[in-house]
């Protein structure tokens, strides 16, 4: 953590990913440093979506590299963000509403009980995940459920929305990625989404947030990434820039010199 | 009922909601445990029935013989439980019971295979046909509708091509092949080892869904595939094994036939496809996929079978049995409606 210029933890470099004619990435350039909160803001159809799908192993990027501490990752799953240590919170979830909020939590990387039961009955750990489930959100503080085998469709948009971040919390080890988290719910529970993501920075892991908020962004954001027509168009900080002057760059009604160098990081 | 209670109390202060309703209550509970609603129905049918009929239907006997009456589409219900569970839907699942009983069959008598071998390769046939409805499905992104559409003929068709349109005797094939027709007598009930070998099917289905991920994993697939698969669930490797375990449980089902009808036949097994279908719906599994389960599917197939035997025994013409059960599926499928809007 010393020195002028840390490594990025994440970065992307020329990124190139179209969907037949439509060129969602148009040789996009990406960086996030540790500890810090990057917001990514752009207009619908900027192609902020497709950039963070290809952190999460959800889309498989036509050309250019990811690098995680500065060296070569492919992600062709999910999985393999995840093996990374890369965790997503999609705007829609990506949870099962007829399953319990246990299940969802340890979906896809469930635990199996030691011993005989576990590697020949491949009996699964329900009480221990079950247990772990309801520290994981007690952790957030966000949630009073107590209940962890109720079923997510019976919980309202800011507890659902608390499930996605308790897991994405639990299993990321190096990068949180959130997508519109906010979107859905009240401006209560947009609160707690926000001291979330502070605390999730706080304890030392970088977030990067992608929101079409303007006050949410410029609230916890420490270096904001402006996503205009598949490319970069600017990174500017919430201490430099006004939310107007965001907009303007994100809309094209100012343009900024391509940015070439992490400009204006919190260091 | 104390489960419910916790799920209703933990669901408050965050965002203010107002208290359940009785009804709603009722809703959540028959929601989280999807068997409940089946076993009341069966109660109260067998209830009625031992009110109209005590001294026939409410007897050891008759009750062990509504077991050993489903026992063949109770068990070809499994593995359609299942396919179910995935938002799939098997139609070829009697053509692919009839052609591994007929492979048990005929390869045995025929070509005087030894019988456990040609059990073996019955089973080997089943899972196959199941893997290739999977392929198709997970492969070239068909619906399972028209799949198994399609290969219910192309198994049909391969039934009378195997078996030459021939029917064979129980008493010509080894004695394992029709084994599970072996009757049990025990406390004035009578019943077949294939309804025993069905129970237990059923008993470690219901360990696989509950306690192993690849049982959570069928529920997820179905319930949000997306969702599924961006937590790590390989869909279609998991799509794929359930409709080989699948043909594997109807080739089970295939060996419980040849003994109860001691016979192989190309003909057996018409109504197979809808049998299954009836029995999961009424035992509270979702066509929609992600929520149910094999218990309710087992109460379900023993619905139609009491229905059946009690309208018998009291005397009904045989059309109100059908009659019945258009009933229980049009009222078990509007009680799933109204279950999976709980919470919104």
């Amino acid at each position: 953590m010393t020195g002028t210029a840390p490594q990025p933890i994440l970065q992307a470099r020329d990124l190139v990913k179209s969907y037949g004619r439509v060129v969602a990435l148009d040789h996009a350039e990406f960086d996030l440093y540790p500890g810090e909160v990057l917001g990514v803001i752009g207009d619908n159809g900027a192609g902020k979506s497709t950039l963070i799908k290809c952190f999460s192993g959800a889309v498989i990027p036509d050309s250019g590299e990811i690098l995680m501490d500065g060296s070569p990752v492919h992600f062709q799953t999910p999985n393999d963000a995840k093996a990374a240590g890369i965790e997503t919170v999609y705007q829609t979830l990506a949870v099962c509403p007829a399953l319990d909020i246990a299940t969802n939590l340890f979906l896809g990387r469930e635990r199996r009980l030691p011993g005989f039961r576990g590697s020949i009955l491949r009996m699964l750990d329900l009480d221990g995940m079950r247990e772990d489930a309801r520290n994981e959100l007690s952790k957030l503080g966000l949630l009073t459920i107590q209940d962890m085998s109720q079923a997510v469709e019976t919980l309202s948009g800011g507890q659902r929305q608390g499930v996605a971040v308790a897991r994405a919390a639990a299993f990321g080890s190096r990068v949180i990625v959130m997508d519109e988290p906010t979107a859905a719910l009240g401006v209560k529970e947009s609160g707690k989404v926000l001291q979330l993501i502070r605390d999730v920075r706080d304890r030392g892991l970088p977030v990067i947030l992608i929101s079409h908020n303007m006050p949410h962004v410029f609230d916890v954001a420490d270096r904001i990434h402006i996503h205009r027509l598949g490319r970069r168009a600017a990174v500017v900080t919430p201490s430099t820039h006004t939310m107007a002057e965001a907009v303007a760059i994100m809309t094209g009604a100012i343009t900024v010199e391509p940015v070439t160098d992490a400009h204006g990081h919190a260091a | 009922m104390e489960a419910a209670a916790a799920a209703v109390t933990g669901l408050n202060d965050d965002d203010e909601r107002r208290a359940l309703t009785p009804l709603e209550r009722v809703q959540r509970t028959l929601h989280k445990y999807p068997a409940l609603g089946p076993l009341i129905v069966l109660i109260v049918l067998a209830a009625t029935f031992s009110l109209i009929a005590p001294d026939r239907f409410l007897k050891p006997f008759n009750l062990s013989l509504i077991i050993s009456q489903v026992t063949v589409v109770g068990t070809l219900a499994i593995g359609q439980t299942i396919i179910i569970l995935t938002a799939g839907v098997d139609l070829s699942v009697g053509a692919i019971a009839v052609f591994a009983s007929i492979v048990m069959a005929n390869v045995n008598v025929s070509w005087g295979v030894p019988g456990v071998l040609a059990l073996i390769l019955g089973f080997a046939f089943g899972t196959g046909c199941g893997l290739l409805n999977g392929w198709l499905i997970t492969r070239f992104r068909m619906p399972p509708f028209i799949v198994t559409l399609g290969t219910l003929s192309i198994f049909f068709a391969l039934d009378l091509y195997v078996s030459g349109s021939a029917t064979v005797r129980g008493t010509d094939m080894d004695p394992i092949l029709v084994l599970p027709g072996q009757v049990i007598e025990f406390l004035g009930t009578r019943f077949t080892l294939g309804s025993i070998g069905m129970l237990v099917a059923y008993g470690i289905m219901m360990y696989l869904l509950r306690f192993t991920a690849w049982g959570r994993h069928i529920f997820a697939v179905g319930d949000e595939p997306e969702s599924a698969r961006l937590s790590g669930v390989r869909t279609d490797r998991l799509l794929l094994s359930v409709y080989g375990a699948a043909g594997l449980l109807y080739a089970l089902g295939a060996w419980f036939l040849l003994g109860r009808i001691n016979a192989a036949s190309p003909q057996a097994l018409e109504s197979a496809n809808l049998e299954t279908i009836t029995a999961v719906v009424i035992g509270g599994t979702s066509l929609f996929g992600g929520r149910g389960g094999v218990l309710g599917t087992l109460f379900g197939a023993i619905i139609v079978g009491t229905a059946v035997n009690g309208l018998t025994i009291a005397g009904f013409d045989p059309l109100w049995q059908r009659f019945a059960i258009g009933v229980l599926v049009i009222v078990a499928v509007g009680m799933d409606q109204w279950i999976r809007r709980v919470g919104k």
